[in-house]
């Protein structure tokens, strides 16, 4: 029996290492010195911060940070937050989302950095013949929303309310970005996305503004989280952001000022 | 009317066999594992195609490929009853007599009462009901024949129709299937290793040995001169019909009483005696031995290291000796000796 | 002499220790995520959660896509099992790992194919819209294709085992008795791989009543229409966790009252 004790020490070491390299994860620091920084972005800003995350890593202050973008739904960020997600930025799409988080207390300080307006997505081409807003309660079209819980489709909703418009929808897609690939795709007639969304489609996508009074401006706001593993790369990103660099970048995106 | 001239290759079988199966014959193809005897059962009832040749049953070809012709084995006028008899399992004994009839076209209750009848001959009435797993082996047997025959076929096919049956039972058994294939009129060809069973059932055998048939004859012409070493090693059993004259005494048709060790089974029965157990002598043996006769030495044929003697006299049968006993006692042809059975070397059969 | 249970000499039980704990890990990782969901279910207000509009929009819709899906896969499914496993048609071995990608793909990449094919612009789905105006996203016919594309599967290769495992000696018993091969496969085939079908029936019926992935991807959400019970459960879970949970939990139990009653029958053979 001794015999196979030591013959088995080398395997269980070997599994302990594995385990231990795949479990602990230094979500810090790396021994290179290199930081690794986690960024949750609502799925609007998915392009944008991807640049932003580029021109950081690139910027002389942060040399060598390795940059990665989580995007996806502003809810379901928030809810991995809240879960205890090792992220160290959080940018959602809107306030309310935001302060859920705050209120938690796993973020502290939010700014807003960046404004969308929403917009009407239709095809290249336009195969629904979608004017105007009014158009979007037609049965025969095949029309799309964000999902009432995330930021894209109650900020649309709102719009619509305020546009007098009972919109005949055929689908609630979870995210923007899922929205936004059936339209690119034809498979929908007209959505309402961000005008991020519409500039990101180029050729694929035209855009129809909301008439003014009944347009929302979403206000994205960003913060650092309390329980981030790199604290002192999350507030570098947020103020990096914030910068004239960072609003000319995401200027380029189709985002405004806030 | 069976008239089958098959040539067929499976695998590394190669069937080459001319046979026919007269109307109220019984013929038992008889052979070695492999032989192709069920592959040739099979090529009749159409579960195999033939690869040239020509089959057909009462005239009408059934398969013919230089003719191009092939007849389903649905369309043919064969009845077939397969080794472990294939009942369908979800199906009662009743319907499974039935589906025949159903499969052409018969309404439920018509096709149970017709089967109902045919349950009743066989002695199964009461087992209508039961599933085949419920049944014992005679039953499912029986079933199974019930089943073939109740289409009309004009043949009926049988392979090893024993085999899945206990030796405890298959006497009995063997028996009955007798009396039952008795009543059918067609010609019948059963697939058999027993010997005893070919003996018992068959009035003609066809040795099948390598895909050929090697030797074709009544079941005592065979056994009296084996043509090859399989069969003389198979049927190497000698057959003596007669009746029972008394508990243990069997009467033979020429008249000759032999004796032997157990009640008979029956009235009618068939005594199966080894070559080897004849004992032969030059005078009358004294001593044990009641069963004791004068025969004639017909013929010698030496086979390996052992003679078979064949005798005529009040008991015909073949004897198995050593070369030696040969030399000893003077044996040849038209030599007289006495030849001696114990009773309990003679094993008694109904039939 | 009949299977009682011999005393253990020198302790030693029927079933190895090692075993024992390794089935037990088994079991607990099955059961403890359960537990979690049932200790934090809102059973106060479950009944009010239950009744709401849109607990029971995507709790009927996902039975009745569930069914349909089952349905159609018995249908085309049945056939492909018994060519599979019957016929001696050249390229079976292809035709049997066409069949088993979907298990294979993940369920949103179906989901995406299935857009290719029949979405609006698919090259199936594009040519059939301009000329009937039908189009299957946005509709539960949609969550029919979807889930049936993810199931077909688990049947086929349920039944062709089935089929497999049968005495084919019976079918011959059959044809010599006169039966036609429809009566063959009718009376002989099915009713021995009638185990199997309903295997494969109920392994089919309770991934389509699972399926998420190729559903959202595909038919897209919208309640009444679109939105089944793992949709709905998806997307409160980042709004409404009770409700959420209380989905969950109506979906366990609507698909255990099934799978229980089923236990011993869906076991192939």
């Amino acid at each position: 029996m001794r015999r196979t004790g030591r013959r088995r020490l080398p395997a269980v070491a070997a599994a302990v290492a594995v385990v231990v390299s795949l479990g602990g994860g230094c979500a810090g620091t790396d021994a290179a010195g290199e930081r690794e920084l986690v960024v949750f972005a609502a799925a609007s800003l998915t392009d944008a911060f991807t640049a932003l995350g580029r021109a950081y890593a690139a910027a002389p202050g942060a040399a060598g940070a390795e940059v990665e973008i989580v995007a996806a739904g502003s809810s379901s960020l928030r809810e991995q937050i809240l879960a205890g997600a090792p992220a160290d930025v959080f940018a959602p799409a809107d306030a309310a989302t935001m302060d859920q988080v705050v209120a938690a207390g796993m973020a502290s300080d939010p700014r807003p950095f960046a404004a969308n307006r929403l917009e009407i997505a239709v095809p290249a081409g336009n195969p629904g013949g979608v004017d105007e807003i009014g158009d979007l309660d037609d049965p025969e079209l095949l029309v799309g929303l964000c999902a009432e819980e995330v930021p894209c489709g109650s900020l649309a909703r709102q719009a619509l309310d305020r546009a007098g418009v009972a919109a005949a929808v055929d689908t609630n897609e979870a995210d923007v970005r899922a929205l936004r690939t059936r339209i690119e795709a034809g498979e929908l007639d007209a959505g309402i996305v961000y005008r991020s969304d519409v500039l990101a489609a180029g050729e694929a996508v035209e855009g129809i503004d909301l008439p003014a009074g009944a347009n929302v401006v979403a206000t994205y706001p960003i913060a650092a989280l309390t329980s981030a593993p790199n604290p002192a790369g999350a507030a570098a990103f947020v103020a990096f952001v914030r910068s004239r660099q960072g609003e000319r970048i995401l200027a380029g995106f189709g985002f405004e000022r806030p | 009317m069976l008239r089958a001239g098959m040539d067929l290759t499976l695998g590394e079988l190669h069937l080459d066999v001319d046979l026919e199966v007269a109307d109220g014959e019984v013929a038992a193809l008889i052979g070695p594992n492999g032989a192709g005897k069920t592959t040739a059962l099979r090529a009749i009832a159409g579960l195999h195609p033939l690869d040239g040749g020509r089959i057909e049953v009462d005239g009408e070809v059934l398969d013919d490929p230089a003719a191009g012709v092939f007849v389903a084995p649905a369309r043919r006028p064969v009845g077939f009853v397969f080794q472990d008899y294939l009942l369908f399992p979800r199906l009662s004994a009743l319907d499974n007599v039935a589906f025949g009839l159903r499969c052409r076209g018969w309404g439920r209750a018509a096709a149970r009462s017709e089967a109902g009848r045919w349950l009743a001959r066989l002695g199964l009435a009461d087992q209508a009901g039961k599933r085949p797993r419920a049944l014992s082996g005679g039953q499912a047997q029986r079933v199974a024949l019930a089943r073939a025959l109740i289409t009309d076929p004009r043949l009926l096919l049988l392979d090893e129709p024993l085999a899945a049956l206990d030796a405890a039972r298959r006497p009995q058994v063997r028996s009955e299937l007798r009396r039952h294939l008795a009543t059918f009129d067609g010609g019948r060809l059963l697939v058999t290793h027993d010997p005893v069973d070919a003996l018992v059932l068959a009035d003609r055998l066809l040795v099948l040995e390598g895909g050929r048939i090697t030797q074709v004859g009544s079941p005592a012409a065979v056994a009296a001169r084996p043509a090859s070493p399989y069969v003389a090693e198979l049927i190497g059993v000698n057959l003596l019909q007669g009746r029972a004259s008394g508990e243990r005494t069997v009467r033979l048709a020429s008249g000759a009483e032999l004796v032997v060790a157990d009640p008979l089974p029956g009235p009618d029965v068939a005594l199966a005696l080894r070559p080897q157990a004849v004992a032969l002598h030059r005078h009358r043996p004294e001593g044990s031995p009641r069963n004791c006769w004068w025969a004639t030495v017909e013929d010698l044929e030496a086979r390996r290291d052992r003679v078979r003697v064949s005798l005529a006299g009040p008991v015909t049968l073949v004897a198995e000796v050593t070369p030696a006993a040969v030399a000893e006692l003077g044996l040849v042809a038209g030599a007289r000796v006495w030849a001696s059975v114990k009773a309990v070397d003679l094993s008694a059969y109904p039939v | 002499m009949t299977g009682r249970r011999r005393p253990s000499r020198g302790g030693e039980r029927r079933e190895p220790w090692l075993l024992l704990g390794l089935a037990g890990l088994a079991l607990a990782y099955v059961a403890v995520p359960l537990l979690a969901l049932l200790q934090r279910a809102p059973w106060r207000d479950l009944g009010a959660l239950v009744r709401r509009p849109v607990v029971i929009d995507a709790l009927a819709l996902s039975l009745t896509t569930a069914l349909a899906a089952t349905a159609a896969c018995l249908l085309v499914g049945v056939p492909l099992a018994w060519v599979l496993a019957r016929s001696r048609l050249p390229g079976r071995s292809l035709a049997r790992a066409l069949v088993t990608l979907p298990m294979v793909l993940p369920p949103v990449v179906g989901g995406a194919a299935l857009l290719l094919a029949f979405g609006r612009r698919g090259l199936l789905g594009g040519p059939v819209y301009e000329a009937t105006g039908l189009l299957l996203p946005f509709s539960a016919w949609g969550v029919v294709a979807a889930n049936a594309f993810v199931a077909l599967p688990f049947l086929v290769l349920t039944v062709e085992a089935g089929l497999r495992a049968g005495d084919q000696r019976l079918e011959e018993a059959a044809a010599t008795l006169g039966a036609s091969r429809w009566t063959v496969f009718r009376r002989i085939t099915l009713a021995q791989a009638a185990p199997s079908i309903l295997a494969g029936g109920v392994l089919c019926w309770a991934r389509a009543l699972g399926e998420f992935g190729a559903t959202v991807t595909f038919a897209g959400n919208l309640q009444g229409r679109t939105q089944t019970m793992p949709l709905a459960v998806f997307l409160a879970m980042e709004s409404d966790r009770e409700a959420a949970i209380a989905l969950s939990l109506v979906l366990i139990a609507v698909s255990l009252a099934v799978l229980v009653p089923l236990r011993d029958r869906w076991l192939p053979g």
